[in-house]
């Protein structure tokens, strides 16, 4: 080893800080202009909002939270209006799941030879299905279907077949080919196999996507009543229009126990699932 | 020995096909009170007047809208839709990092010899609370709240983005930092280092690939929660699509939409280089 390429020689100097080779140089210096850019270029109301006035207003704000209204007769609203959103998730889910292995099955190449024709186009309906959010689903659902929660159950069914379809193609191309392969060489057609070796492996994997998706539906399901698809968002979305604070502060309580309620429950059946 | 050889006949039918119907039936059963409670009516979206309406709208997609003027303001919500998702990560990043350093259990040092005092664990829990009760209220409801206070606008979406995913950041920067190697900074900590540098030097280096792919990936989800939050009143594209929806304008609906799916796909493909890049 020569003097020059002794490690950390001591007399060499520290690398300069900017180095036009180095990507992460640029990298930080193009987030650092994005960065500025955004705030340079949105009015944001900094002043008003960090002014004496408006911290008086925010303080009156958030006391008129207290006390969350407790009256029976709400508080039975809210529970309703609970068990809709629950209920709009876990159909969506379930409506989802269905679609997802129905979708999936054209969109995975099940074995080397499968020619595959439905893949690409199925996945670029998958890919759309998936790209636009739940609340613009809704707003598109909302036209067709009406105000509700039957709306919200298919918003959230579309963009969820979405997402899991893609997950499902993937997890079925993945599974070991080796049972599926020897059905086939017994002459097994294509649905039985997928029915006996296939699915089989890889269904404790579907469920616990399906599962994972609920947690995240349970949370969509509870703001997609703000565009007028019912359940708890919608309730929210009216009393906080009118300022009735302390229902708005019931309705955050119910929201907040219903999504702490379900991703316990959900953990716990993932966990059981996988043990 | 010709008896013994005789073949087994497969089953014909599946064996297993009576527990199979029974827990189908089972779950129809339980999903009946959920049909009543969504009001599950798939008859009426194709009753003669919805089908008009959709159908109606749904022709009024194309041509898609693309006069000039109608592009410059799709072009200028665009930028404001980032823009804000852009300086609400920034004040999320803010917020997230004195509550990861407060918060993480690695840098504790009382709980080098053993337990942890009782102050210090009381302070931790405290922010623990502090961050699951910032992410677990959806963004859109903290839009909703502070386009109350600061009215229309893009401010209330950047702070709804940046109280929600200071949060989350907080959280998950606190379990990277404790699933890594913690050997480093213990080792300075225990030979006098103060706990800001037993951040810099013994935990930051080893996990700043993880947490700047994790702030990327966070940048990208908040491009597309910044587009949802545009239908509470937060500014961005959100806002001009709503508005365009109300009024059964397909055209203009369709561009946004087209719009929004660039917008995503490039996202996700920046998103995905950085990360290579980086990590």
């Amino acid at each position: 080893m020569t003097r020059r390429d002794a490690a950390n020689p001591p007399y060499r100097l520290p690398p300069p800080l900017f180095d036009a080779r180095c990507t992460a140089c640029w990298v930080s210096v193009g987030a650092v202009v994005l960065v500025v850019a955004s705030f340079w270029t949105l009015d944001l109301q900094w002043a008003q909002f960090l002014s004496l006035e408006a911290a008086r207003s925010m303080a009156r704000f958030i006391g008129e939270f207290i006390p969350p209204d407790t009256q029976p007769a709400f508080l039975r609203k809210v529970v309703t209006a609970t068990w809709e959103t629950f209920a709009m998730s876990a159909l969506g889910t379930a409506l989802a799941a269905l679609a997802g292995v129905l979708l999936a099955l054209p969109a995975s190449r099940m074995h080397a030879a499968d020619r595959a024709h439905g893949r690409t186009p199925t996945r670029l309906l998958l890919n759309a299905l998936r790209s636009v959010p739940e609340l613009v689903w809704a707003g598109l659902l909302l036209i067709a279907a009406g105000l509700g929660p039957f709306a919200g159950t298919l918003a959230l069914a579309a963009h969820t077949t979405g997402v899991l379809g893609r997950l499902f193609a993937e997890a079925i191309e993945n599974a070991p080919g080796g049972p599926a392969a020897a059905l086939r060489a017994q002459g097994v057609g294509a649905l039985r196999v997928f029915c006996y070796a296939t699915l089989p492996q890889v269904l404790p994997q579907l469920l616990s996507y399906t599962l994972y998706r609920w947690e995240n539906n349970i949370r969509a399901a509870a703001v997609l009543g703000v565009v007028g698809a019912g359940g708890l968002g919608q309730l929210l979305a009216f009393h906080m229009g009118l300022f009735h604070m302390g229902k708005t502060a019931t309705v955050l309580i119910g929201m907040l126990l219903l999504v702490g309620l379900v991703d316990s429950l959900s953990y716990g059946l993932r966990r059981g699932l996988t043990r | 020995m010709s008896a013994g050889a005789r073949r087994i006949a497969p089953p014909a039918r599946d064996p297993a096909w009576a527990g199979r119907v029974f827990w189908s039936a089972a779950a129809l059963v339980l999903l009946w009170p959920l049909l009543v409670a969504t009001e599950f009516r798939p008859g009426g979206l194709f009753e003669a007047r919805s089908l008009e309406v959709s159908a109606r709208f749904l022709r009024s997609f194309l041509p898609p809208a693309l006069g000039s003027d109608f592009l410059a303001l799709v072009a200028r919500e665009t930028w404001r839709t980032v823009a804000i998702a852009t300086a609400g990560m920034s004040l999320a990043l803010l917020l997230a990092l004195p509550l990861t350093l407060l918060s993480t259990r690695v840098l504790s040092v009382s709980a080098l010899s053993g337990r942890m005092a009782r102050g210090p664990f009381w302070l931790r829990q405290a922010l623990r609370a502090l961050m699951i009760l910032l992410r677990s209220v959806p963004e859109l409801v903290w839009a909703l709240v502070f386009v109350r206070v600061v009215g229309l606008g893009p401010t209330a979406g950047v702070l709804a983005i940046a109280l929600t995913y200071g949060g989350m950041l907080g959280k998950v920067y606190g379990e990277i930092l404790e699933s890594g190697d913690t050997h480093a900074a213990q080792t300075l900590l225990r030979n006098g280092a103060s706990r800001l540098q037993a951040f810099c030097f013994g935990l930051l280096p080893q996990n700043a690939a993880e947490l700047t792919s994790y702030t990327v990936y966070r940048w990208e989800c908040a491009i597309r929660s910044s587009v949802v939050l545009g239908f509470v009143g937060a500014g961005g594209l959100g806002q001009q699509l709503d508005g365009s929806m109300k009024m059964l304008n397909g055209g203009e609906v369709l561009t946004m939409l087209i719009v929004f799916f660039a917008l995503v796909a490039l996202a996700d493909h920046a998103s995905a280089w950085l990360r290579k890049v980086l990590g």
